[in-house]
C-alpha cells in the first residue's frame, strides 16, 4: 500500500497560523512605517485595531463550526489561540482608544463611559473579554470543571454581539458593515443552539 | 481690479518657501491667460486660477493637498473618507450651471464659468473643523457668497438660502444606496449667508478645486462644521422658511441646523471640546465659532448658545 497521506508538520503548521493571526497588526505596523495610516492614523488605526477584534471573535466562533462540518477537526487545536488573537486586538483597540486618542484623559474617558452608550458597552464586552483570556490557560482551566468552563466561554457569544451593538452605534449614517457583522454573529449562534440544546439529550462523551 | 502684490501680505508667514515660489511662477505664468475652464475630457485635470492672495493672517500651517484631497466626507462618492479621492474622477464638472431661484428678482441658469468671470476670486486661507472632531487649514479659493446673493437680488421676503448638491448616480456611485435623502442638502439663514467670511470656493491650493473637495463649486463657512459646506452646488433657492438640511434629517438629534462649531455642546455621541489638527499627534482646543466668534458672534445674539450646533 501507498504510504498513508503525510500530516503537514505541527511546527510548520502551527507558525502558519500564527503568522496569519499576527497579519492585520503587521500590516497596520508597515502602514506605520510607509505612511499609509491616512491623514488620520489615530482614527484608522483605532477603528482598524477594533474591527479585526470583531473579526478574530466571528472567527474563533466560526472555527468550531469549521472544524465539524469541513473534515478539518485539527482546526480545534488553533482556537484557543485565535480566541487569544481576538482579546490582543481588542486590547490594542482599548489601550488606542485611552492612551493615544484620549491622551490618558481619565475625566474624560470617565465622561465618555458613563454618557455615551457605545462606550459603555465596548468597555463592557472589554470586561467580560477579561475572564475568557485569563481562564484560557491551561493551569486555570484545570481548575475549573469542564462544564464550568464551556458555560463561562459561550460568553463569547453575548461578546460578539455587545461588540457589534457597540460599531453600530458609532457609525454616523451607514450602517451596512455593522448589520454585515451583526447577520455574521446571528448566523453563528444560530449554527450553534442545537448542539447545545442536543447536547443535554445525549449522554456526555 | 486683481491686486497680485497687495503689500500686506501675510501669505508667506504660513506657506513654505518652495509652494509660495512655485505659486508666485504660476500666477506671473497665467496673468495674461485669464480663467482656463477644465476641459469635459479631463475633468480631475487641476487649472491654475487667477486670485487676490489671503489678506487675513492667520499663523497656522495649511495641511499638506494630499490630506486636504485624500481624507475627506462626500457620502457622495461612498462613505470612507479614501472613496471621494477614488471615485469622484466619474463627475463630469464642465458644462455646469446652478439653478438660482425662489425669492429673488433675477432667477435663473447660471453656468459655472460666467460666475468665475464676474467675480473676482481671493484666496482665504481657513480653519475647517469636522463635526466628527479632526480640522484641518486649508487655502481656498473662491468669491463671497453675497456677490452672487448681491447680483440675483434677493426679495425682501427671502429669509433662508437653501443648497442643493447634484443628484446623479451615473457618476456619483455612492448615491445608488440610501445612506442619506438624496440629493444632499443644506441651508444658511440670509444673514449667514451674506457674511463677508461666507465663500463660495471654486479653488483649493491655488488651483481649481479637485472634484473629491466639491468642483466646481462649493460653500465654505468657516464657523460651522464641515458638513455645512455642501460640494458641488447645483441649486441655489431663496425662501421665506428654514430649509431642511441633510444631516438633520437624519438625525435632528445629532445635527442641528445651524451647525456652528461649538466645544460646549457635545455631539451625542462624542465630545465636541477638542479636535485632533490632521498632521498632529495630540488633540488642541476647539474654539467657540472656530475661532471666528469676533466676526460672527453678533450674528446669534440673543439666541440660546445650546441651541448653536
Amino acid at each position: 500500500m501507498a504510504a498513508v497521506k503525510r500530516p503537514v508538520r505541527p511546527a510548520l503548521e502551527s507558525a502558519l497560523v500564527w503568522l496569519l493571526c499576527a497579519a492585520p497588526l503587521l500590516l497596520i505596523l508597515w502602514w506605520g512605517f510607509t505612511g499609509g495610516l491616512t491623514a488620520n492614523p489615530v482614527e484608522f488605526v483605532l477603528r482598524e485595531l477594533g474591527l479585526w477584534g470583531l473579526r478574530f471573535l466571528c472567527l474563533t466562533l466560526a472555527v468550531t463550526l469549521l472544524a465539524r462540518y469541513s473534515g478539518m477537526p485539527r482546526l480545534m487545536r488553533f482556537r484557543r489561540r485565535i480566541g487569544l488573537w481576538a482579546f490582543a486586538y481588542v486590547t490594542l483597540h482599548l489601550l488606542t482608544y485611552l492612551g493615544v486618542a484620549h491622551e490618558f484623559d481619565w475625566a474624560e474617558i470617565a465622561t465618555d463611559i458613563a454618557k455615551r452608550p457605545y462606550i459603555t458597552i465596548g468597555m463592557g464586552a472589554f470586561a467580560l473579554l477579561v475572564p475568557l483570556a485569563v481562564t484560557s490557560a491551561d493551569a486555570v482551566r484545570r481548575k475549573l470543571k469542564p462544564r464550568s468552563w464551556r458555560r463561562l466561554h459561550r460568553l463569547v457569544y453575548l461578546i460578539a454581539a455587545l461588540g457589534v451593538v457597540h460599531y453600530f452605534l458609532l457609525v454616523k449614517a451607514d450602517t451596512r458593515s455593522p448589520l454585515l457583522y451583526g447577520a455574521i454573529v446571528t448566523a453563528l449562534l444560530a449554527a450553534r443552539i442545537p448542539s447545545w440544546t442536543g447536547a443535554r439529550a445525549r449522554p456526555a462523551r | 481690479m486683481l491686486i497680485v502684490n497687495a503689500p500686506d501680505l501675510r501669505d508667506r508667514d504660513v506657506t513654505d518657501h518652495g509652494l509660495y515660489l512655485k505659486r508666485r511662477q504660476f500666477m506671473a505664468g497665467v496673468a495674461g491667460l485669464g480663467l482656463a475652464a477644465c476641459s469635459g475630457s479631463s475633468p480631475a485635470s487641476a487649472t491654475a486660477l487667477r486670485f487676490r492672495p489671503n489678506r487675513m493672517p492667520i499663523d497656522e500651517a495649511r495641511t499638506p493637498l494630499d490630506d486636504v484631497t485624500g481624507y475627506n466626507n462626500f457620502y457622495e462618492f461612498g462613505t470612507g473618507k479614501e472613496d471621494p479621492a477614488k471615485y469622484a474622477g466619474m463627475m463630469r464638472t464642465r458644462p455646469w450651471t446652478i439653478v438660482v431661484d425662489g425669492l429673488c428678482d433675477r432667477p435663473g441658469r447660471y453656468a459655472i464659468d460666467d460666475l468665475i468671470k464676474r467675480f473676482p476670486l481671493e484666496e482665504r486661507i481657513y480653519r475647517m473643523r469636522c463635526v466628527e472632531a479632526w480640522s484641518m487649514v486649508i487655502p481656498w479659493v473662491g468669491f463671497p457668497l453675497a456677490s452672487l446673493i448681491k447680483a440675483v437680488g434677493p426679495r425682501s421676503g427671502a429669509k433662508f438660502v437653501a443648497f442643493e448638491t447634484l443628484r446623479d448616480p451615473r457618476q456619483m456611485p455612492g448615491q445608488r444606496s440610501s445612506v442619506i435623502q438624496w440629493p444632499y442638502r443644506e441651508g444658511l439663514r440670509l444673514d449667514e449667508a451674506l457674511h463677508p467670511l461666507t465663500l463660495l470656493a471654486v479653488g483649493l491650493y491655488g488651483q481649481t478645486l479637485p472634484n473629491q473637495n466639491g468642483a466646481p463649486i462649493r460653500l465654505v463657512v468657516p464657523w460651522k462644521y464641515g458638513f455645512k459646506g455642501i460640494k458641488s452646488i447645483v441649486r441655489i433657492r431663496f425662501t421665506d422658511r428654514r430649509p431642511q438640511t441633510s444631516w438633520q434629517m437624519l438625525a435632528p438629534r445629532e445635527y442641528g441646523f445651524y451647525g456652528n462649531v461649538n466645544p460646549a455642546v457635545d455631539h451625542p455621541r462624542w465630545s465636541q471640546a477638542k479636535e485632533r489638527r490632521i498632521g498632529e499627534f495630540f488633540r488642541r482646543k476647539t474654539l467657540p465659532f472656530n475661532g471666528y466668534g469676533e466676526q460672527v458672534a453678533g450674528l446669534y445674539r440673543g439666541l440660546d448658545p445650546r441651541q448653536l450646533y
